[in-house]
């Protein structure tokens, strides 16, 4: 076998160099077949899915991006109602307050106008019964003082007094005594 | 040497191989075997990665996509910038991953042969290259436009100009397509005259009194194969990287 190949070798072209035709063909066919699979199909296909994943990857950074902006929006809408609802909540608490104080001051005043006038009320009571007294009083003392004087001077005065005033006078005298007595 | 033990030492002959089968009057023999099964190995992973791509990628599209992203990114967005690159990307793609595979078959059991340490492969691929950027200097720049690009033209130079001008042709024209090749299949070719020096080497030193110079051969084995994995990856990533550097002076405004 060895000798059959050197044999062989000896009968062909020694030069390494030089290509042999039906290798080039092969070799040529070889690569040809490789370079049309890789542009026509697998790289086309392959490109196709790594624009995809690009597209992919940037498309969730992108949502996550909106979701973050969108979530921090609501963030200070929140944020801000609720500083609303606090300062509104401390708006009110003062209004109720001052309503409170206002009322409680209306209520005194108005206490204390009731009490006035019901004491006011009393006084002028008072007064009247104290009038009415001191004349059903006066009147009565009167008519005992004719009486008495009647039946002591055995003859009824009772008309002349009535028309002199005399009794009156004496009791008003009487009074203005007591007065400056008091 | 080889006459009283039958060591056969390796060399041309080791990258002959009888046919397999005969194909209309042509050869069919192992290396076109291997270079079928790595079109079919890369498109068959590719597919099973990319084919039913999903936004949210199973293990093999993961895998697969840190592959296409080493070469897309790595290289042609690192040389040609997106914009410019990404026409170029499945061009890169496929040179890449068709050269890793060529290469890897050379540690691969039973295979075990790097298909691009036969000239014909690395010389199709630098074609193909050499093709795309020619092509690619003529359309961007003219008729004119293109000699003063290939040949460096820069007015500023003074009296050495034209002796730029003639290396540069020669250098950009002539030769770097046959330097394009010839770094990967020399690199793949010497890369398989080691390993099979090496493995040859363990098995005939195993004899009495040479089986100790057997171990350390068969530990260089194992160190070579450990070295050629790395090889075949950097020499298919200079492959595409230089690849887009032709392109990248295809671009360029001429100074």
């Amino acid at each position: 076998m060895i000798a059959n190949l050197v044999q062989l070798a000896a009968e062909e072209e020694q030069n390494p160099l030089v290509p042999p035709g039906p290798e080039l063909l092969v070799g040529t066919i070889a690569f040809a077949i490789v370079f049309f699979f890789f542009w026509k199909k697998l790289l086309p296909n392959i490109n196709k899915v790594l624009e995809e994943r690009r597209a992919a990857i940037e498309g969730g950074i992108e949502e996550a991006e909106t979701m973050k902006v969108e979530a921090q929006s609501v963030l200070e809408q929140y944020k801000a109602q609720l500083a609303e609802a606090r300062h509104e909540a401390a708006r009110l608490r003062q209004e109720a307050q001052e309503q409170g104080a206002t009322l409680i001051a209306e209520m005194r005043a108005e206490g204390q106008r009731q009490r006035e006038e019901i004491v006011a009320a009393g006084h002028a009571q008072i007064e009247a019964d104290r009038k009415a007294a001191s004349s059903a009083l006066r009147q009565d003392v009167g008519k005992l003082a004719t009486d008495l004087a009647g039946k002591l001077v055995g003859e009824s005065l009772e008309d002349h007094a009535r028309q002199s005033r005399v009794i009156d006078r004496f009791l008003d005298e009487l009074e203005e005594k007591a007065e400056a007595g008091r | 040497m080889s006459d009283g033990c039958g060591f056969p030492a390796p060399g041309l002959h080791s990258f002959l191989f009888k046919p397999i089968a005969t194909v209309g009057g042509y050869e069919f023999n192992k290396v076109m075997l291997l270079a079928i099964i790595t079109t079919i190995l890369v498109i068959g992973f590719f597919y099973a990665a990319f084919g039913k791509a999903k936004v949210v990628p199973g293990k093999l599209q993961m895998v697969g996509e840190a592959g296409y992203d080493f070469v897309r990114r790595g290289i042609v967005y690192e040389t040609l910038g997106k914009k410019e690159g990404e026409k170029y990307v499945p061009l890169m793609v496929s040179l890449f991953f068709f050269i890793w595979i060529m290469n890897i078959w050379s540690v691969i059991p039973l295979a075990q042969f790097p298909v691009s340490s036969v000239i014909a492969y690395p010389a199709v691929l630098a074609a193909v290259v050499y093709v795309t950027w020619v092509s690619l200097t003529f359309k961007r720049h003219g008729f004119v436009g293109f000699f003063k690009n290939i040949t460096g033209y820069d007015k500023s130079l003074g009296p050495v100009l034209p002796l730029v001008m003639i290396i540069e042709f020669f250098s950009n024209l002539l030769v770097r397509p046959f330097t394009h090749a010839v770094r990967l299949f020399a690199n793949m070719f010497a890369g398989h005259l080691m390993l099979v020096m090496f493995t040859v080497a363990s098995w005939y030193l195993l004899n009495s009194w040479m089986i100790p110079a057997a171990g350390i051969s068969f530990v260089m084995t194992m160190a070579m194969i450990v070295f050629e994995l790395f090889v075949q990856a950097v020499q298919a990533y200079v492959f595409v990287l230089l690849a887009c550097t032709y392109i990248q002076g295809a671009l360029a405004e001429h100074h």
